[in-house]
């Protein structure tokens, strides 16, 4: 038997298994997105590095994907917690 | 031991002695300049205007990502270059010498050349020295006047409207940025602008800045007008700081011209981000980019070159994003609709590469509130701009970046009302998964 996924859930599960990722090319260092993030990581460090939010603490709010001016940060689906399998 | 001299903290030159210690330890590394506050993020200037981030905000690698680049950083002017010696001259230290050196000494605002341009309550946007002057002044500014179509002149118009400023904006052309924007593109920053209360004065000039014991209090437009006024913003362009170079004999155009190695006409003098004309050996032509991503990658290369490493500098398509009146705006390419006749300068947020418009067909496609314009060549996409929505503006720049044929999609681009976004999307998945597209 399959229960319905609710909307929540979905959103819930993107939070879990998605992670903040970087684009160099449109980043200006602004820094709005640190500024705006609720437990302080430096998220344009790992933009200025051209990396991912690789910190334990990211909460994947979606805060700073939603505050950056220039359009430079996105979700992607990570392979952290599923090895590899979508 | 090798000695490295940088002139400029701007991107350009931070990146470079970035580089250069990462690629070796011991390397002298001098850094010289007269910028009190080193190096910050200059284009979020337009975000502390607004209140959206603080002050220390600007400054990059507060916490855990500082580097401890080891670098001796002198601050001061720079007189004089001497490439035969190999020597400059700093006003507060005397010579120091070099075995590389970079120029990486950016632009600055072109100065408003009217009756009245020395009465106080002028004001520009080059650095943080001028957005603390402004704010400053906000308190006892009510209206202000705005000249300048360019990202300077709307940063300074949202800057001063999000601090309760009224705001009068003029603009030489027939619409806003009209050398790179449509009329109907153009039309969706001004609709939400005069939402905002600013008033736009289209073919309008400062004639004269009139005042008052010293102090500003209205302007005289090119048409008669007479605008009440306490402050007069100024975003008319830029030119690159060649002074230096000049009077070091470097051959100088707009800007210092260097080869495709960023070298300037003495083979150890280097130059990169604003200050920097840069030959593209492919068309023969050399362009300035005024843009924070390019400056960076400039730095990069020219630090290789120093070290010794020949390395090419590979001009990718000039790209921004900007967010203009609340509308979400990505520049891909050529694009532009020629250069503006009476501009003298380069905008600073732009790239001089957006207004070479080929010989091509401009193709458009949009709605109220989102906008999609390419520039389709006889095999390639040339140039794009994106407004509003923005899931396409990522295919697009690979599009155009990698060169990818579209042909077999030139058809349906060009076809009139067509809704074309979703056609690039989906040839975008086909060559990015490597299938055969139709």
């Amino acid at each position: 038997m399959t229960f319905p996924i609710s909307n929540e859930t979905r959103h819930v599960k993107t939070l879990v298994t998605g992670h903040v990722v970087s684009d160099p090319e449109r980043c200006i260092q602004c820094g709005i997105c640190s500024y705006n993030c609720p437990i302080g990581i430096d998220v344009r460090y790992y933009a200025w590095l051209g990396q991912f939010v690789e910190d334990s603490y990211c909460l994947t709010c979606g805060e700073c994907v939603e505050r950056c001016p220039r359009g430079v940060l996105h979700f992607e689906k990570t392979e952290l917690f599923t090895g590899g399998q979508k | 031991m090798t000695r490295h001299v940088i002139i400029g903290t701007g991107i350009a030159g931070y990146t470079a002695a970035e580089t250069l210690r990462t690629m070796d330890p011991s390397v002298e590394i001098v850094l010289v300049s007269d910028d009190p506050y080193g190096f910050y993020s200059r284009p979020g200037l337009a975000y502390y205007l607004t209140g959206e981030i603080p002050e220390k905000q600007l400054f990059l690698f507060s916490k855990k990502g500082k580097l401890n680049l080891d670098v001796n950083h002198i601050k001061g002017q720079v007189t004089q270059i001497d490439p035969t010696s190999h020597t400059i001259n700093i006003n507060t230290s005397g010579k120091v010498t070099y075995d590389r050196l970079l120029l990486a000494t950016g632009a600055s605002g072109v100065p408003l050349d009217v009756p009245g341009a020395n009465l106080q309550g002028l004001v520009k946007l080059d650095d943080l020295q001028d957005t603390r002057k402004i704010l400053s002044m906000i308190r006892n500014t009510k209206t202000a006047v705005v000249v300048g179509g360019g990202v300077v002149g709307i940063e300074l118009v949202e800057g001063l409207v999000a601090r309760g400023v009224k705001v009068h904006y003029l603009l030489r052309g027939d619409w806003f940025w009209s050398n790179v924007l449509g009329e109907i593109e153009s039309g969706m920053v001004e609709r939400p602008l005069a939402h905002n209360e600013v008033t736009l004065h289209h073919h309008e000039e400062i004639a004269e800045i009139l005042g008052k014991r010293g102090k500003v209090t209205g302007v005289r437009t090119s048409t008669g007008k007479i605008l009440q006024c306490e402050m007069v913003a100024v975003g008319i362009g830029v030119k690159a700081r060649v002074d230096l170079a000049q009077g070091a004999g470097l051959k100088t155009e707009r800007g210092i011209m260097v080869n495709e190695y960023l070298q300037t006409s003495a083979s150890d003098v280097f130059a990169a981000g604003d200050a920097a004309q840069i030959l593209d050996p492919f068309s023969g032509h050399s362009s300035i980019d005024n843009l924070w991503y390019p400056g960076r990658k400039q730095g990069r290369i020219a630090a290789f070159n120093m070290a010794g490493q020949k390395e090419m500098y590979k001009r990718t398509v000039a790209t921004n994003v900007l967010l203009l009146a609340g509308v979400m705006t990505t520049i891909i390419g050529a694009i532009g609709s020629g250069r503006d006749e009476g501009q003298v300068s380069t905008m600073r947020g732009s790239s001089e590469t957006w207004q070479q418009l080929p010989n091509t067909i401009a193709s458009e496609s949009g709605t109220d509130v989102s906008h999609l314009r390419l520039v389709v060549g006889e095999q390639k996409l040339l140039g794009a701009l994106v407004m509003g929505d923005q899931k396409i503006s990522r295919p697009l720049r690979d599009l155009i970046n990698a060169q990818v044929d579209i042909s077999p999609i030139r058809n349906q681009l060009l076809q009139p009302n067509e809704q074309f976004g979703q056609s690039v999307m989906d040839y975008w998945l086909k060559t990015k998964s490597g299938g055969q597209a139709r």
